[in-house]
């Protein structure tokens, strides 16, 4: 176990080192961000498995990697969008690369008018009025050290604007590439979302990895969807095999918005997804689904808070994932339900499937109701695959591992037809499809562990 | 002309548990079968035996199959050369469209008999002629594998798959059970459409209800593990009339 200091230490070099660097520290808001992003980080330190909510993950080992700011390190030469890692979709592309928005490598055609999108720091030049009315509003939460590591050294990343009533036909696209070459980096990529009242926008996150070496990327997400705005916001980790992929989303719903989300995670070493989504307001729809396909070592955390904080709202959650070898997934959801938020309607689900003996699952599902008047329900289950369809399915013909693709994919396509938009559950379905078949091939070479 | 089926003193069972304890069965080619038997005597053990369930152990005895070894296949290997069973409780599985299912099941045994495998087009409109036969529509191919299905949908659903798999050895597993006259009758037709020099079946029943409908070659009477009778279609009905308490009788004294 990692020391106290090691803790409280961990990363404070990156932050003293990187300080000269970042963009615009004349606005002093953004300095005062910045600085009391840090004290909080220093004061709590990496999280360790003596909270609560980092029981089943544990990021001891994180510091020990040895990782370099990407900031300081030496550019990594990424020319093109690794190929097939990202999510299959059309639209407008924004790049990053270690956190850095890279120009050369998006492209912004086509946006309609009333949608704006930038780097971040691009977005520091010219937007600096509203990214200092919402940066850290909505993440910026006491206890979320790692979203307190992101700011303090706050430098690039993706904002996108919907104006009132605009619509954003086409998903915007977000690949954020981690790429390093010997030298572990860590990077800390920022996303800023704002859908004014009104307005329609997709936006999709691919995490991919280009070099060949480990990296650790620490994203933080701000979503503010307006009154009777739509945002759909769909997620593939699928990192580098060696990489440390932390994320915290925050989300706020006004009245009538709707939030819809999917994250699938498929890749890294060690990743944990966390989303925390309030509604502000009646009559909003907050969908939080995902998936997580796992084998060998990885690791993988969904953490979700939905705090409903105003009466008449919905929520509705579906988490499934199928975990293989010596592979272990943390699922944890909370729903809170404050005391004004009466006639709230909130269901969670989240379902596993254990393909090894050696594969786990931590399920922690929570609900905290203060109102009184409400309709909440959860349910969480483990299993194996079912031997009698197995059978039936090989009885017919069909080989055991088609016969098991067959059945696994038909046990996640029930949390891929919770997505809103159709185009994307096809996408997704590939991508399942996909590492059911990387999985055939790793059997061929003797890589995977022991089945029953 | 060599037997299709051909079982010596079988013994096998589950658990431990010895169910079969020495059965001999011969089945011809287009040769129609009827095992008949009280309960827990072993009939299902053997369907489940015949078709490679995981769980029942083969501790004597061979099986062969078109003159092979079948213990040595694997029961898909079974299932693509032609062996069928038709399920007593037909399984659900939630989230397989039928056509899915059923389509990746034909395109197993087609690449295995060396055939082209069919497109989605090629497949429904294979399928569609058979289907309609058996009353099953484009809505109840398209749901999800026997979810929510009445007991004679799953039935027809089986006899379906049969006639679109076309097995050389079909084992119908109380395929009467759970059926009301208009939906045996359906099925019956279903069966007996399919009958043919090419096809050989084995019908596993506990009521002789079934044989008024497919009419059986050899009929054969299971009692503790064994065939203790065997004779023509008239035995179902001496059955019918007298029951099977001489046989189990007979067998424990």
């Amino acid at each position: 176990m990692a020391s106290k200091s090691t803790r409280l230490t961990a990363f404070a070099d990156h932050l003293d080192g990187v300080a000269a660097t970042l963009p615009r520290q004349d606005l002093g808001w953004l300095q005062e961000l910045r600085a009391a992003a840090r004290d909080r980080y220093a004061a709590a330190g990496l999280p360790t498995p003596r909270l609560e909510s980092w029981k089943f993950t544990n990021l001891n080992r994180l510091p020990r990697v040895g990782f370099t700011a990407a900031a300081l390190a030496e550019a990594p030469a990424v020319d093109s969008v690794p190929v097939g890692a990202a999510i299959a979709a059309e639209g407008a592309v924004v790049v990053l690369v270690n956190g850095r928005f890279r120009a050369d490598l998006s492209n912004l055609a086509d946006l309609p008018k009333g949608a704006t999108v930038l780097g971040i720091a691009d977005a520091l030049e010219t937007q600096d009025g509203l990214l200092e009315t919402h940066l850290d509003r909505i993440a910026g939460e006491s206890d979320a050290s790692l979203a307190a590591l992101n700011t303090a050294q706050l430098a690039d990343g993706v904002y996108l604007h919907l104006a009132e009533g605009v619509t954003l036909e086409r998903p915007l696209h977000v690949i954020s590439i981690g790429a390093a070459r010997g030298e572990p980096v860590a990077f800390h990529p920022r996303l800023l979302l704002i859908a004014e009242p009104g307005s329609h926008g997709c936006i999709l996150e691919s995490h991919v990895g280009a070099g060949d070496g480990a990296y650790f990327t620490n994203t933080v997400v701000e979503a503010s969807v307006g009154e009777g705005a739509v945002l759909q916001h769909y997620k593939l980790q699928n990192d580098h095999p060696a990489a440390w992929h932390t994320a915290t989303t925050g989300v706020e719903l006004a009245a009538r918005a709707v939030y819809d989300s999917f994250v699938l995670q498929i890749g890294g070493h060690m990743a944990r997804n966390e989303i925390i989504a309030r509604i502000l307001g009646s009559h909003a729809e907050c969908h939080l689904n995902g998936t997580y396909l796992l084998r060998g070592k990885q690791h993988a955390d969904n953490t979700t808070l939905i705090d409903h904080a105003a009466p008449e709202s919905t929520s509705r959650e579906v988490y499934k994932g199928v975990v293989d070898d010596q592979a272990r997934g943390v699922f944890q959801g909370k729903i809170l339900v404050r005391r004004n938020a009466q006639k709230t309607d909130g269901h969670q689900v989240n379902k596993t499937l254990l393909l090894s003996r050696g594969a786990e699952i931590d399920s922690k599902p929570e609900l905290e109701i203060y109102a009184d008047d409400v309709k909440c329900g959860h349910g969480a289950t483990a299993g194996e695959l079912d031997e009698d369809a197995l059978f039936y399915l090989q009885a017919r013909g069909i080989d055991p591992e088609t016969a098991r693709g067959l059945l696994i994919e038909a046990f996640i396509g029930e949390t891929i037809d919770e997505i809103l938009r159709p185009t994307m559950r096809n996408a997704l379905r590939d991508i399942v499809a996909g590492w059911l078949t990387d999985g055939r091939h790793d059997g061929a070479t003797g890589n995977t562990g022991v089945g029953t | 002309m060599t037997s299709l089926l051909d079982i010596k003193n079988l013994r096998a069972g589950i658990g431990g548990k010895e169910i079969l304890k020495g059965l001999d069965l011969t089945i011809g080619a287009g040769e129609v079968h009827a095992i008949m038997g009280p309960n827990g005597t072993g009939k299902s053990t053997l369907s489940y035996v015949l078709a490679g369930r995981e769980g029942y152990e083969v501790t004597s005895g061979d099986i062969l199959y078109k003159g092979k070894n079948l213990l040595d296949l694997e029961p898909n290997e079974r299932a693509c050369d032609g062996i069928f069973l038709a399920f007593q409780y037909p399984v659900e599985i939630p989230g397989v469209a039928g056509t899915t299912f059923l389509k990746a099941a034909l395109n197993a045994v087609r690449k295995h008999r060396g055939e082209d495998e069919l497109d989605a087009m090629q497949f429904l409109k294979h399928v569609r002629g058979k289907a309609k036969e058996l009353g099953v529509g484009d809505e109840m191919l398209k749901r999800a594998v026997n979810v929510g299905f009445s007991g004679g949908e799953k039935k027809r659903n089986e006899v379906l798959q049969m006639a679109v798999l076309e097995p050389s050895l079909a084992i119908l597993d109380e395929t009467d059970s759970g059926l009301d006259i208009d939906a045996l009758k359906v099925v019956a037709d279903g069966v007996n459409a399919m009958r043919s020099p090419d096809r050989s079946m084995l019908i596993i029943t506990h009521y002789q209800r079934l044989l008024g409908y497919i009419e059986p070659d050899h009929v054969h009477v299971l009692a503790n593990g064994r065939i203790v009778a065997s004779g023509g279609k008239e035995l179902a009905q001496e059955l019918e009339a007298s029951g099977y308490a001489q046989y189990t009788n007979a067998d424990a004294a």
